[in-house]
């Protein structure tokens, strides 16, 4: 999924690189992510009672579809080779914006809905101005953002909001139910929508390779005349409204606003983006593979909650390890760099 | 060693006038936000000694900021190299928990043998965790935010998992003194942050080292080619960074007696970046000033004590750090001076972006 000037920068150097195409090699990860997905499944469904069935996976659907939404957003910014830190307040943002206008405004939710998206898309394209325009570092930039966004949460209010508007918490526990009683919550399938349009644009439209493009290599994506700080300033305007939604997705989830909720989610939403085979440096990922890096995540949890006796905090081992062999392995399968570069 | 080493600075102009110029916006500011305390606080300034001891909110400002000063010095010298260290939050927890540990569960929690013992634990450990940064970024060329970003998520994890997720108490009188004990009238982690910062200063200053770092943070492959060993030094500054975290962890869980997993060091790391930034050291590498950083420090620390003092709820320093983070960031930015401020001929060359350099590896890297 390579771009033009990707593939043919990769054709160049080929020769020196080895016998596998670029193609395959910035696959390897990805596959090695299926293969531990799988792995993880088979060792819960021998290990644990109750572990191999359809409802756990959609159950993996139904606790981290705000996740995935916001790791999508995120990996559109770390295909242009740029980092987005603000999106974890930003969600914690809108459950609070969300939770303050319909509770004490009593703001009915059709109209909560469009601002809290316009606040994150506003949000994600005035950082990815002031990255562009400024030539700021984004992670200086988005930095700034989080502490922003957790800052006006704190504002609203210092407390907890909880829900309890009928039509908010009727859309909340609405569940889809298949054959079998199998079901899924609505925030599962926006999240699954959420997926085929970014697989859309990203692979199919001018918009996607254009990002692609520019995290190859800036520079030459100048020199070639495609659009870069359009682009760069709607790759995090797309993170921010993905976030705002995953935020939304989240209060329906949890029924409350609270300016603690989504803490260190930023991390996890680049954890899953590595892990599915994006590349931080840019220019070559695949939004698939970030779905399937949020899966990863949740059968940690998963296998932690089965085992009973681990503790939360192995999560956190458990996800930097994973991060630390795939970065590694990422770096060794796209060429070995002097140091300091 | 040469006396006084001929800086290399982005200007061209003699480097004593350069770094005046940078102190004086930071320390400008430290002087308002202390006489606007002043205001609010009529005997702000006042320094009493009591049992022998200096205190004041001067002195407060001081104490309470010495781990943040020791974080940003080494942190200073990470972004020195256009690196960054995201896991000194976690070494602080780390190296917290540790040390607390160690002297809870041993059996005389009041020997000076036992605290020092945790200590040359906590600071080994550190050690490792600082190598194994440094070797990800300079052996395997890892980027600094991501190599560091392991630990920062791991880290946190491995704290938790050392003091089981509780809150350990500890009460030894020689751990005590690390963060919370005087000597001389002052507090000793006042005089242990200073000591650090003068030493450093010293090694950078007086030898080659802080030379040899901002040339391998200005361009790694031109040092590279000339010679300097940018692994071992790339290596040398994230060692450097995570023992600072680490000593200013053994500080913060002494002042409180207490090691907590979950929240000891909690985004001191954004707080460390803050205090670098204000301080005058670009984000983009190449040059540093130490004497910038305690100063960004302080006025970091300050901003909280008048936030605390004022009695708004300490949650909106966040959107107040948000401001500063970002109108520092516009100030030092070239492309904002010269689009907005219109003062191209005054403002520094544009750093190069790596954007900007274009090597075969770097479009090959599909």
């Amino acid at each position: 999924m390579s771009t033009g000037i990707a593939n043919t920068a990769a054709f160049l150097t080929r020769p020196f690189r080895g016998a596998a195409s670029a193609r395959g090699r910035t696959r390897i990860p990805l596959m090695v992510t299926a293969v531990l997905l799988a792995a993880m499944f088979t060792v819960g469904s021998v290990r644990y009672e109750g572990f191999f069935s359809a409802q756990v996976v959609l159950n993996l659907l139904i606790d981290n579809a705000f996740l995935l939404v916001v790791a999508v957003g995120v990996t559109f910014v770390i295909l242009t080779g740029g980092i987005d830190l603000s999106v974890g307040s930003m969600v914690a943002l809108s459950t609070m914006l969300t939770a303050w206008l319909v509770e004490q405004y009593d703001w009915p939710l059709a109209s909560v809905v469009p601002l809290v998206l316009l606040v994150g898309g506003a949000g994600g394209a005035l950082m990815g101005w002031i990255i562009h325009t400024f030539e700021i570092q984004p992670f200086i930039v988005t930095l700034a953002g989080m502490f922003l966004a957790r800052g006006l949460c704190y504002m609203i209010s210092t407390e907890s909001i909880s829900i309890n508007d009928p039509a908010t918490v009727r859309i909340a526990q609405m569940r889809l139910y298949g054959p079998e009683g199998l079901f899924v919550s609505l925030s599962v399938i926006i999240a699954l929508v959420t997926v085929a349009t970014a697989f859309v644009i990203l692979h199919h439209t001018r918009f996607g390779r254009n990002v692609y493009a520019l995290g190859g290599n800036e520079t030459s994506a100048r020199l070639m005349g495609l659009p870069v700080g359009g682009t760069k300033v709607a790759v995090y305007a797309i993170s921010g409204l993905c976030s705002a939604l995953g935020g939304l997705l989240l209060t329906f989830y949890m029924l409350s606003g609270y300016a603690l909720h989504a803490m260190g989610l930023e991390l996890d939403a680049i954890a899953a983006t590595v892990i599915g085979g994006t590349l931080l440096t840019g220019g070559s990922g695949f939004v698939l593979g970030t779905a399937l890096g949020v899966l990863v995540l949740g059968m940690i949890q998963t296998v932690i909650n089965f085992q009973g006796t681990l503790s939360s905090w192995w999560t956190r081992i458990v996800i930097g390890a994973l991060l630390l062999v795939f970065i590694v392995l990422q770096r060794l399968m796209s060429g070995r760099r002097p140091a300091g570069e | 060693m040469t006396s006084q080493p001929a800086r290399a600075t982005p200007a061209g102009g003699p480097g004593k006038r350069l770094t005046g110029h940078r102190l004086l916006w930071p320390s400008l500011t430290l002087l308002a936000l202390l006489l606007g305390n002043l205001a609010f606080t009529h005997d702000f300034f006042a320094v009493r000694v009591r049992n022998g001891h200096l205190y004041g909110s001067l002195i407060d400002i001081m104490q309470f900021g010495a781990p943040l000063i020791l974080v940003a010095l080494g942190m200073t010298l990470v972004i020195a190299t256009r690196g960054i260290d995201l896991s000194v939050g976690s070494t602080v927890a780390i190296a917290g928990a540790l040390a607390c540990q160690y002297i809870a569960t041993s059996s005389s929690p009041g020997s000076v043998g036992t605290v020092l013992t945790a200590v040359a634990l906590a600071l080994g450990v550190a050690l490792v965790l600082g190598l194994a940064n440094g070797l990800l970024v300079s052996r395997l060329g890892v980027q600094p935010i991501v190599a560091t970003l392991i630990l920062m998520v791991a880290g946190r994890g491995v704290a938790q998992l050392i003091t089981d997720g509780q809150i350990i108490t500890v009460s030894s009188g020689p751990y005590k003194m690390i963060g919370g004990g005087h000597l001389l009238m002052f507090p000793f982690a006042v005089l242990l942050a200073a000591a650090v910062v003068a030493l450093t200063s010293l090694l950078t200053r007086r030898s080659a080292l802080g030379m040899l770092i901002e040339s391998v943070g200005g361009n790694p492959t031109a040092s590279r080619l000339a010679g300097i060993r940018a692994a071992g030094l790339l290596t040398l500054v994230y060692v450097f960074s995570a023992v600072c975290a680490a000593v200013a962890g053994l500080m913060i869980s002494s002042n409180v007696s207490s090691a907590d997993g979950n929240n000891a060091g909690l985004w001191i790391e954004l707080d460390a970046i803050l205090a670098v930034v204000i301080g005058g050291t670009a984000l983009t590498g190449g040059r540093f000033s130490l004497g910038g950083t305690v100063l960004g420090a302080l006025i970091i620390q300050t901003l909280s004590t008048t936030v605390y003092t004022l009695g708004v709820p300490p949650e909106t320093t966040l959107v107040f750090k948000a401001v500063v983070v970002i109108v520092v960031c516009l100030v030092q930015s070239p492309a904002f001076r010269s689009k907005v401020l219109r003062r191209r001929g005054t403002a520094p060359p544009r750093p190069t972006t790596p954007a900007g350099e274009v090597l075969p590896h770097q479009e090959a890297r599909a």
